[in-house]
């Protein structure tokens, strides 16, 4: 009797759990595994990939991104200089400002809190495309931003349509103008005078997009966090007479470390995917400045055909962002 | 020991930075009432000199708005039906059922959660075009049916429920689908509201899986449509009331969702941050 009741229960488990794992098998799982032989292969979008004159090149798709000095491998490392300012600036930026919006409106007699943190989370809600829509039209050269810089009579320049890496910017301005010893030698395929050029004005408008829109989303996190620290130790800081700054920097932050922690993964995790963007706004221009892997793979794959190599760059992302989720889980378990 | 009222200082600050972040709002719907020659020239004004709706008239006359939209609405609302649906009853299913496999089906969804959107471009064409539902309502809907990480959030919800209620059905000699349609659904009310909201948050701003399963202009939906418009590819020119029109007016659903929801949303997001 017990074992058919249990029986039963298994049956029912799996009828369950059946329908949801049927389609995210055949729409996740599955999915990966086709590409991961695309990657492998000279499929080149015509037909299916697993018919038989698909054949299997080994590393080739791989190699062909990562040595050779071939277009191809020119535009990945391009995308990753690219992507690498855009989370170098992204994440400690938005992991401040969300930690200073959070401590802000946290202030226990605060009028007009509910109404702040709306106003600061809004931009997280909205999708990527209706915010990138805006983005181009306040940042255009003779936009809202560079009219507000022209009170202060700064010329801004046409952020969407200027490759300029700010730091060689910065450089030329003092004089510094590409040295021999930095363009002879390269890595990726572009040189080591390129991989110091920072984000270029383009990219950068993109950059104060990403804070505009996650800075509210992390500040929540951070409430969160500020409610269950409590105020009973800012309080006990209080009577010890340490001043507000010192209370923050010597008892509030300490305990925050963990949360401090998740933000900057989810950072880290968040900023290696930037796409919708990058689609909306520029495609990858001007001058290659705003491509990112994540972009790069797609165009590599459904605007030149080359699928093979679209997938490996889809995967060499993964296992980017694999690395960065381990590290997280590594991390956050030495804490506790 | 009452709070010590917030310095003055802080309301300024406060006051500066909030309208830092709704001042692009407030010029987007400006500039959508402006005339082209005005958006140029006065970017930053908030009131328009002439006040106009050309832009929204434009938005039915010279691009498809109104099949964008119906599309966003269709595919949004099978979307969240779905995952309303699938979502809680495999949720259920590990919360509550003692079935076998039920640990290995928990580790698959884990390590499904992990896997990157942006990754999954490619290999969802491939596997859309494979079945023969690419250019279709299936192919735009079906995939995004069900999400790892709202069965996570159900699954958690249950966990937390009592089970007493339940045991009593059995006794009563309920079944288990029908104990979980009348008495177990009814009691998940607060998390099927988060799973709504975060569904059709999800599904009307997702963009690169509509890329990805369609190029038929009628099945183009909102954030694939605005973002050709913005791109130019349906077209040369600024246009930047009509692109700040179509903007704003795909976002007045998120935003009212939003005002409506706002307090669950505020408090649950921490477990959707998006990217």
């Amino acid at each position: 009797m017990a074992r058919t009741i249990n029986s039963g229960r298994t049956r029912d488990g799996w009828l369950f759990v059946a329908p949801a794992f049927v389609l995210l098998a055949v729409f996740l799982a599955f999915p990966v595994l086709m590409a991961l032989w695309v990657s492998v292969s000279d499929w080149r979008g015509v037909g299916s990939p697993f018919s038989g004159d698909v054949g299997f090149v080994g590393a080739e798709n791989y190699s062909n991104i990562l040595t050779g000095g071939s277009l191809q491998q020119r535009d990945f490392g391009t995308a990753m200089r690219n992507n690498v300012y855009y989370v170098l600036f992204v994440v400690p930026i938005q992991t401040a400002l969300a930690l200073a919006l959070a401590v802000l409106v946290h202030h226990r007699a605060l009028k007009g809190r509910g109404f702040f943190r709306t106003a600061f989370y809004f931009p997280s809600v909205t999708s990527a495309v209706a915010i990138t829509v805006l983005w181009l039209f306040l940042f255009n050269s003779s936009g809202a931003v560079n009219a507000a810089l022209g009170w202060v009579g700064i010329d801004g320049p046409n952020w969407f349509g200027d490759a300029r890496g700010i730091f060689h910017t910065a450089l030329g301005a003092v004089g510094v103008d590409a040295p021999a010893a930095l363009t002879e030698h390269r890595m990726l395929g572009i040189s080591w005078w390129e991989w110091l050029a920072g984000p270029s004005f383009a990219m950068s408008a993109f950059i104060l997009l990403a804070v505009f829109t996650t800075s509210g989303t992390f500040m929540l996190l951070f409430i969160a966090a500020l409610n269950n620290i409590g105020e009973e130790v800012d309080e006990a800081g209080m009577v010890d007479g340490a001043g507000a700054w010192q209370r923050f920097w010597h008892l509030t932050l300490p305990m925050l470390r963990p949360t401090v922690f998740t933000v900057l993964t989810l950072g880290l995790i968040g900023t290696w995917q930037v796409f919708d963007q990058i689609y909306t706004g520029t495609q990858g221009g001007p001058a290659k400045t705003t491509l990112t892997p994540a972009y790069l793979s797609f165009q590599a794959s459904f605007n030149s055909q080359r699928w093979g190599e679209g997938a490996a760059i889809a995967f060499i992302l993964f296992a980017i962002i694999v690395l960065l989720t381990l590290f997280q889980r590594w991390a956050l378990r030495e804490k506790s | 020991m009452t709070a010590r009222r917030p310095a003055w200082w802080l309301y300024v600050v406060l006051v500066l930075l909030a309208v830092l972040y709704i001042l692009p709002f407030l010029i987007d719907v400006a500039t959508s009432f402006k005339t082209e020659p005005e958006a140029a020239s006065n970017p930053i004004s908030l009131i328009p000199q002439t006040f106009t709706t050309a832009a929204y008239e434009r938005l039915f006359t010279e691009v498809a708005f109104p099949t964008w939209f119906k599309n966003s609405v269709v595919v949004t609302l099978f979307v969240t039906a779905g995952r309303v649906f699938f979502d809680s009853l495999a949720g259920y299913a590990l919360a509550r059922i003692p079935f076998r496999g039920r640990g290995l089906m928990f580790a698959i969804l884990v390590a499904i959660m992990a896997v990157p959107n942006v990754v999954l471009l490619i290999p969802k064409f491939l596997v859309i075009n494979q079945l023969g539902i690419y250019n279709s309502y299936a192919g735009l809907i079906v995939p995004l049916l069900v999400d790892a990480a709202g069965i996570f959030i159900m699954k958690n919800f249950f966990e937390s429920i009592p089970v007493a209620v339940e045991e009593q059905a059995r006794i009563d000699g309920a079944g288990t689908f029908r104990m979980f349609w009348s008495i177990v659904l009814p009691m998940a009310r607060p998390a099927l509201v988060t799973i709504v909201i975060l569904s059709f948050q999800g599904s009307w701003n997702e963009l690169s899986h509509f890329i990805v399963a369609a190029n038929d202009p009628e099945l183009t939906n909102l954030t694939k449509g605005v973002a050709q418009l913005a791109s130019n590819q349906l077209g040369q020119g600024t246009k930047y009331p009509l692109k700040l029109a179509a903007a704003a007016v795909m976002t007045i659903p998120v935003a009212i969702v939003f005002l409506v929801f706002q307090k669950r949303i505020m408090n649950t997001s921490g477990g959707a941050v998006k990217g």
